[in-house]
């Protein structure tokens, strides 16, 4: 089988013999490639090492975990590549998306993600304008200001939870969230 | 029957070989065999079965939609279809109804197709595996196949080493790998249609962005996000996206051009084509299988008369880390709708209306969620917002400027591999967590979604576990055509095999036959 003898790649792994099943009308040929380059490449993945674990060239360095209460005192500014992030920060970011972390673990791993994308500043992007979207080039229309659709607020209100009315019922809006978000008890079971 | 093209079985419906009802009945009871797959989240046999009726009736009367009038397909669960549950395997959304049906869930229907259900993926379609859902992981239904199971080391009644089936779109995939419709609707932000369609063997279509319409898709990422096709061979890809693609009023990203899709050609001639190979894809962790697939692949276009160079994208190595920043910042935006008001979970808190909103949104969404909602906040805080997002921003700039560069040059087609391995066992999978198996699963199939350029998995040979590998091609923007044109021709070579599971073969109504299905009798 012309694929499977192709398929046979010496590999620094234990995996050695590579078997690929085809079914038997393949029409997948040897090549008998003249091009330098395609001989340099086969030579190539044939040389490569195996699959390493994880992403060894791209690891990110283990952010050091802030222990809660252990304010840095210093003015809450990006990441200072030691891998901390304050906690007023911590906190700000739960205030700001209204979800928490919840563990140390949480916050941990968002660090690792700060310091992932640490590696964006080695790339030189001066003079480069910023992508928004891929159609740039295209001109956004507008259509003609016709109502085409709409009167289906009965529909649209059978969604919500608590509705009274043709009004969604939110709770008082006027109370501010202070440490609530660390603190938020369990749901009441009613 | 269930083996067949959609081109093949649409004949047989309007031939009377079959019927609507039988095809939808055979499809359902399929489901119910698999259910140990989770493919499905919902399954919506009355809906399907009343589709299944009118379609027959149509029929009858000989006035049959198209190609896909009676023709069971799946919907992933992040769009939204009017009257059926829609929940995106989250807390948030469980119980909610949408009102209304996505543009391309519409476009489905309309054409008489019958929708068997909603699929399973990872929350909010975050994920590479799967398998962070609220309903559970699926299971790749290659776990279970006849040629794996040969392979195997394992005692063939421990059930403990089953498969990831790729993320975030998994259901999708198995649920056509095992053969429970013909084509399903993925997502795909960063490679969520392309990696389960190459761990499910698969065709894992991306169209361009701008091609076909958002509206309905509940949104990741807005600038990357498009809605997939899963099928299980390029010709049913490429009827599929005939009526999913174009103009949609409600979708202002989507491009005004006229679209014009036509058939694809059986005889394709590959002599005058360019495919490049971007030298920075091959990375140590690539497996020597994938490689060696990788390289056969370039040598097969070569010995055809392509023109087959290496090419260099220089910045890959940092879309990962772009793709990161962009898709956490614009997560973050996106998820913020989910308080609890107008729909969705609502928290029993309401002390106050952000007490009832962190409360909701602790509650509603799960761990990898929250940490990307968190992670990109981080990244749109004012004293981070242009070293990070707009940073990220440029960067995307230059790495679409690599693609457009290549493509200038006279490369028509990429060939890259789809992904590092092929599906590994989901014990070893949960090792990681989500953001890193992300990062790592994400590395050739992302940097497309970053250029909106559209990119078909295409699977190729079995590993020597007997599993799929895949590999990808991607074309230039709006060049759908071409790229699935290529795509068909390579499929035809490789020849892929017909996945062999124990519920179909114990089905009485199929049989195999040279590693081709054919059906034997469908009266039951």
């Amino acid at each position: 089988m012309a694929m499977a003898a192709a398929a046979t790649a010496t590999a620094a792994h234990s995996n050695v013999v590579i078997r690929v099943r085809v079914a038997p009308s393949s029409s997948l040929r040897r090549s008998r490639s003249k091009e330098m380059w395609a001989r340099a490449m086969w030579v190539r993945f044939r040389a490569a090492p195996d699959r390493g674990r994880g992403f060894a060239s791209k690891a990110s360095p283990q952010g050091q975990v802030q222990a809660a209460g252990q304010g840095t005192g210093t003015p809450s500014l990006a990441l200072q590549g030691s891998g901390r992030v304050p906690t007023e920060k911590i906190e700000h970011l739960e205030r700001l998306a209204l979800v928490n972390f919840g563990s140390r673990e949480a916050v941990a791993r968002l660090e690792k993600a700060i310091a992932f994308a640490e590696q964006l500043q080695a790339v030189d992007t001066d003079g480069v304008e910023p992508l928004e979207s891929v159609l740039e080039n295209r001109c956004l229309y507008l259509r003609s200001d016709n109502v085409a659709e709409g009167n289906c607020a009965e529909e649209l209100l059978q969604n919500s939870n608590h509705v009274v009315e043709e009004y969604f019922v939110a709770p008082p809006g006027n109370i501010s969230l202070p440490d609530m978000v660390n603190r938020i008890p369990s749901p009441t079971a009613e | 029957m269930l083996g067949r093209t959609l081109r093949e079985v649409s004949a047989a419906l309007k031939q009377g070989q079959v019927t609507p009802t039988e095809l939808c009945k055979k499809c359902l009871s399929l489901i119910k065999k698999t259910k140990y797959l989770n493919a499905y989240i919902t399954v919506s046999e009355e809906v399907a079965l009343k589709q299944a009726e009118e379609s027959e009736r149509r029929y009858k009367q000989g006035q049959s939609l198209g190609d896909l009038d009676g023709i069971p397909v799946a919907v992933k669960d992040n769009f939204s279809t009017a009257g059926i549950e829609t929940t995106c395997a989250s807390n948030m959304l469980k119980g909610y109804i949408p009102p209304y049906n996505a543009t391309v869930v519409q476009k489905l229907l309309d054409q008489g197709a019958l929708l068997m259900g909603k699929t399973n993926l990872d929350e909010f379609a975050m994920g590479s595996g799967s398998t962070d859902g609220v309903f559970g992981p699926v299971k790749n239904p290659w776990s279970y196949s006849k040629q794996h199971r040969e392979r195997r080391r394992h005692d063939e009644h421990d059930d403990s080493h089953w498969l990831i089936a790729g993320g975030s779109s998994g259901g999708s995939a198995a649920s056509v790998a095992a053969f429970t419709c013909f084509a399903a609707l993925g997502s795909d932000t960063g490679g969520s249609t392309r990696n389960p369609a190459a761990h499910c063997g698969l065709v894992g279509f991306k169209p361009s962005y701008g091609l076909v319409s958002r509206h309905g898709l509940i949104p990741l990422v807005n600038s990357m996000d498009v809605p997939g096709i899963f099928t299980r061979c390029v010709d049913d890809t490429a009827i599929v996206l005939g009526i999913l693609a174009g103009h949609d009023p409600k979708d202002s990203t989507t491009v005004q051009d006229p679209i014009k899709l036509s058939r694809i050609p059986s005889e394709v001639d590959v002599s005058g084509l360019c495919i490049g190979i971007p030298k920075e894809y091959l990375v140590p962790e690539l497996s020597s299988e994938i490689r060696s697939l990788w390289s056969q692949a370039a040598d097969l276009f070569e010995s055809e008369g392509a023109k087959v160079i290496e090419v260099s994208l220089p910045h890959t190595s940092y879309s990962i880390v772009c793709y990161h920043v962009l898709c956490t910042s614009e997560v973050a935006s996106n998820m913020a709708r989910f308080d609890g008001l107008q729909y969705g979970h609502r928290s029993g808190i309401d002390v106050s209306t952000e007490a009832m909103y962190a409360a909701t949104r602790q509650e509603g969404f799960n761990d990898v969620v929250r940490e990307r909602i968190l992670s990109g906040n981080f990244f749109l805080l004012k004293e981070n917002y242009e070293n990070y997002f707009v940073k990220a921003q440029k960067v995307r700039r230059l790495i679409l400027r690599d693609f457009v560069n290549v493509f200038d040059s006279g490369v028509d087609v990429l060939l890259t591999p789809t992904t590092l391995t092929e599906a590994v066992p989901y014990l070893e999978f949960i090792k990681e967590d989500n953001r890193t198996r992300s990062a790592q699963d994400d590395i050739f199939t992302q940097a497309v979604n970053m250029a909106g350029l559209p990119a078909v998995s295409v699977p190729v040979a079995l590993s020597n576990q007997g599993l799929p590998i895949g590999l990808q091609l991607i074309g230039r923007a709006f060049c759908d055509q071409q790229l699935l044109t290529v795509a068909k021709w390579f499929e035809k070579q490789v020849q892929f095999p017909v996945i062999q599971l124990q519920d179909l073969m114990d089905d009485g109504s199929l049989i195999l036959e040279n590693g081709k299905l054919t059906s034997v009798s469908l009266t039951q």
